[in-house]
């Protein structure tokens, strides 16, 4: 089997999966097979396409035009690499807990959940594998919708409210701005095409080349940039294995993967380095860095603070690509890697806490570790590498921003990067530390639990135990993410 | 042989037909011979734009009569486009029209239904093959009145209001453009479009075209319901039997624009014959308005089809946006938009229809948790829904990214916008079916009962259609184009 054949393959396995996952829909067990079989079949894809990127190789399929002169293109690079093995990685992890999750919590329209969940991983590895930004623009627009009906799963009033946030600000901001991005490239470069380098001619004026990358940024609104954030907080009302996924890895990690997609193939690196115009992208994305902390440091719900901290830490990734050294580039694609591992964890523990205990508060958390060991376990290494410690993934990439930040001698950054440490400590060591050391508070129930349905439990302990082993494996995403920047 | 009368066999075999339904007096013989003729229609429209794509514009004199004596019929890059148009919606909607006019018409009157319906869609076809002003004169009243009795025909009395309001706008639209007509014979001396186009270079006296200019312009707007002159429309679409409703609203307002576009670049031409003269301003100004006001008004509504119905206002102005902005993309976006806005409006209300079969009722407060009773249904329409806002991958988009690339070039930035909050505005409405249908408790029973397949099918073909002309363009964006290029090229 050739690379082409094995992206596609990679695609189609999960629409095929989504329609077996319907067709299944009377033997639950058959249906949660079905989904496996399909994890597992995308998983080895991208897992073999591995060496040939990993030896410069950049396999590419057109399969036909859709506007003259651009077409449903795909182009596999180390950026769409990395994250199509992020997504390919955690999903059947994720579907492991699912299962656990669902069937736990009882949920209904399970097989619509399932379904709906694989046709996001396709679109999602659709847009890592893009070759343009059209193919990418139809990818993006299609992830929103296919995720709002896991966003409103529950049917009912919250469901409906936040799904009109949800679909507001993401179909209001890539319909409209992201949209005027692209055709103002296309005018202007007169490609869409994801080009080394850039496609951005000499000629095109330094305010032009602003203007661009405010559309742009603004425009991926699952990039989450302030003001354009809402929309994650609002989705937290979806079940927690789609907060999980979708909502800390594949929906909102799409929209970064584009912006520094964008950054390094459609503006250039170099091209746009120094430029006037664009000095005012850290200032945007520091202010969205510590403005999401905070509120996150003040969200007694724990969902909805660490959808915060996810807000903030997807404008460590923007911040990173924004500060156009090589180092700080390398640290953007790392981070998509290790925050996407790390709080892929802390929901799963989030998650895992509400299914045994049903408590969602911050402030109901007292003592819960003697309870559910393997859950604070796993929390707490994700929030570590949240935090950057070692020896945690985190630490990493949040290393390759400093340097990067250090190398263009963007103090502002660095100030940023400290402040947030920090925070995210402020937000996260609390937790932690009442889990463990604060006696339980009688909920009046008296009523016991112990762990989480074990698929849940295993599911988190794999996430963890990724998260440490990226800290000692780190050289294998970071030599991808080289290739970047051609160091 | 056959194939040099094609001109005359897209009009002539509808025009007999007619007569022939109402001889028979049979519901059920008028609905055969109707789809029969609509399927031959789409044969010969597709023939003909083949050819025209091989060998280049066709000239057939009536009668053997030459142009510009006697009556041309001229089949070009932009009119095939139109026939393959009018006559693709016929050939699909007839189809789903026979459940759906047995359950909304008396039967006594199905014959004259079908018989009208020949015949609307032989005037249409014939304002679009004809290259004469005056026999699109008459093939416009021959679809405007035929049009009347099949919105008359509506079970609803409100249908019989809105018929005559359509009559009493319709008739003034055309006696406008006859008046404008009339002004340009006396000028030119002719009424052959092409002939009248080369002599009206040398007329010194600006006045009288002016004039006719201006009936010929505020006449055709009437007819194509561009706002503010749109009020007669919503009540058609709302109140005519359904399949009546799928196919007006796909092709009358588009064969209007059509015209339009013939007499402003074909005849006028724009920009060398009167400088000076904001009339593309206006149209851009007025089409903005449409794009945002009407899009307000449906996202207001409660009846799906007067929603539906205001949303074609609001997308009618995306056509003449890019009439009004004038350059290649922008009127590759109107021609394509022509289209594309046929193929997803028809689907909408096709599927509409089934819901107003099934659901007794096209209130949107009536239609809650509905896609529990017609899964399928429900998303036929969402997918339709998404063509009409403009995601990628539908056909709306490619509408889209023409006019937004054209009002980018000509530095219209305002236009831009007003583009991105129509879209938006479109989403908004479009959504409210999506949680009345999706996410609503249903109050009645919930038990599986989509509308029948004879009516299901063809309007799924129609939301294929929107996806696919959304991904393989290379019929309606290249049609388009060619037929943009050869405008401007007229109006060099």
């Amino acid at each position: 089997m050739t690379a082409q054949h094995l992206m596609l393959l990679a695609m189609v396995a999960p629409v095929l999966g989504a329609l077996g996952v319907s067709l299944a829909q009377r033997s639950p067990n058959l249906r949660e097979t079905l989904s496996f079989v399909a994890a597992g079949i995308a998983l080895v894809c991208v897992l073999l396409l591995v060496p040939e990127v990993y030896a410069g190789g950049r396999p590419e399929i057109v399969l036909f035009e859709i506007l003259p002169g651009v077409a449903l293109a795909f182009r596999l690079e180390p950026l769409g690499m990395l994250f199509a093995l992020v997504a390919a990685v955690l999903w059947p992890v994720s579907t492991l807990y699912s299962i656990g999750y669902m069937r736990g919590n009882d949920e209904s329209h399970q097989t619509r959940f399932f379904a709906c969940f694989a046709l996001a991983i396709a679109c999602t590895l659709g847009i890592a594998f893009s070759a343009n930004l059209l193919t990418l623009f139809l990818f993006y627009e299609v992830l929103t919708l296919i995720t709002y009906p896991l966003v409103t799963h529950h049917q009912d009033e919250e469901a409906r409210k936040a799904g009109r946030v949800y679909l507001g600000f993401l179909l209001g901001s890539s319909l409209s701005l992201m949209l005027i991005a692209i055709i103002a490239t296309w005018m202007m470069a007169g490609t869409v095409e994801f080009t080394p380098g850039g496609v951005l001619g000499a000629d095109i004026s330094n305010a032009a080349i602003g203007g661009l990358l405010a559309l742009f940024i603004f425009g991926i609104g699952k990039a989450a940039v302030m003001p354009f954030h809402r929309w994650l907080p609002a989705a937290m009302v979806a079940p927690t294995p789609v907060s999980a996924l979708l909502h800390a890895v594949a929906v909102v990690k799409a929209g970064v993967f584009s912006v520094v997609k964008v950054v390094i193939y459609i503006f250039g690196v170099e091209r746009i380095a120094g430029l006037s115009s664009v000095d005012w992208l850290p200032f945007v994305t520091g202010f969205t860095i510590i403005a999401a902390s905070v509120v996150a440091l003040r969200s007694d719900n724990l969902k909805r603070r660490l959808a915060y901290s996810t807000i903030s830490q997807l404008s460590y990734v923007v911040l990173a690509a924004a500060l156009l050294t090589p180092l700080s580039i390398i640290g953007a694609a790392l981070h998509i890697v290790s925050h996407a591992v790390g709080k892929i964890t802390l929901f799963f523990a989030a998650g895992a806490i509400y299914t045994a205990a049903h408590k969602t508060k911050v402030s109901e958390l007292d003592g819960i570790a003697k309870r559910m060991p393997w859950t604070m376990a796993a929390f707490t290494v994700g929030a570590l590498s949240l935090i950057g410690i070692p020896p945690a993934a985190g630490f990493y990439s949040k290393w390759y921003i400093v340097l990067g930040a250090a190398e263009g001698g963007h103090w502002t950054a660095l100030a940023v990067l400290g402040a947030s440490t920090l925070l995210n400590a402020a937000y996260f060591l609390p937790i932690i530390y009442v889990a463990y050391f604060c006696a339980p508070a009688d909920d009046g129930h008296g009523r016991e639990h112990g762990e989480a349905p074990w698929p849940m439990v295993a599911a988190m302990v794999i996430t963890a135990t990724g998260v440490l082993a990226l800290f000692f494996g780190m050289e294998f995403p970071l030599a991808l993410a080289r290739q970047l920047v051609s160091l | 042989m056959i194939l040099d009368h094609l001109p005359a066999l897209q009009v002539v075999v509808p025009l007999l037909a007619a007569p022939l339904i109402v001889l028979l007096r049979s519901g059920r013989l008028g609905w055969l011979i109707a789809t029969a003729v609509s399927w031959t229609g789409l044969v010969v429209a597709v023939l003909l734009f083949l050819r025209v794509q091989d060998a280049g514009t066709i000239s057939y004199a009536m009668g053997s009569w030459a142009p510009p004596w006697g009556i041309e019929y001229r089949v070009d890059a932009l009119s095939s486009y139109v026939l393959v148009l009018v006559s693709l919606l016929a050939a699909v909607v007839l189809p789903y029209a026979r459940l759906s006019i047995a359950a909304e018409v008396p039967s006594d009157r199905h014959y004259l239904l079908y018989a009208m319906f020949a015949l609307c869609l032989c005037g249409l076809l014939g304002i679009a093959i004809t290259g004469d002003a005056f026999n699109v004169f008459v093939f416009l009243e021959i679809s405007s009145l035929s049009g009347y009795v099949l919105i008359a025909l509506g079970r609803d009395r409100r249908a019989l209001r809105s018929a005559f309001q359509y009559l009493i706008m319709g008739t003034i639209g055309a006696t406008f453009y006859v008046i404008g007509v009339g002004l340009l014979y006396l000028m030119t001396g002719t009424l052959n479009l092409a002939d009248m186009a080369t002599r009206l270079g040398a007329v010194q006296e600006v006045r009288p075209v002016l004039a006719a200019l201006a009936f010929i312009t505020v006449g055709l707007s009437l007819k194509i319901a561009l706002f503010p002159l749109h009020i007669w429309l919503p009540g058609a679409y709302a109140y005519a039997p359904s399949a009546v409703s799928a196919f007006m609203a796909g092709t009358v307002t588009k064969v209007s624009v059509y015209v339009l576009l013939r007499f402003m670049f074909g005849i006028f031409g724009v920009r060398l014959v009167l400088p000076g003269l904001p009339l593309l301003e206006i149209l851009t100004l007025l089409s903005a308005v449409a794009m945002v006001v009407a899009s307000l008004v449906a996202l207001l509504e409660r009846d799906l089809k007067r929603l539906l119905a205001y949303s074609s206002v609001a997308q009618i102005g995306y056509i003449t946006l890019g009439l009004g902005l004038g350059n290649v993309d922008g009127l590759t976006a109107s021609v394509v938009h022509l289209f594309n806005h046929g193929v997803t409006k028809t689907a909408l209300f096709m599927l509409v229809g089934g819901i107003a079969l099934r659901a007794g009722s096209c209130q949107l407060d009536a239609l809650a948790g509905l896609a529990r009773r017609m899964p399928v249904t429900c998303f036929g329409v969402v997918l339709a829904g998404l063509s009409l806002i403009g995601v990628p991958g539908t056909a709306g988009f490619i509408t889209k990214w023409h006019l937004v690339l054209s009002a980018l070039q000509a530095g219209q930035w305002w236009v831009v916008v007003v583009i991105a909050t129509s879209s938006l505005l479109a989403a908004a409405y479009v959504w409210r079916f999506v949680e009345v249908a999706y996410l609503r408790i249903p109050t009645g029973p919930v038990a599986r009962e989509e509308a029948p397949l004879s009516m299901l099918a063809p309007a799924w073909l129609l939301v294929a259609a929107c996806i696919y002309f959304g991904l393989d363009t290379s019929f309606s964006l290249a049609g388009a184009r060619d037929a943009a290029v050869m405008l401007l090229e007229g109006a060099r």
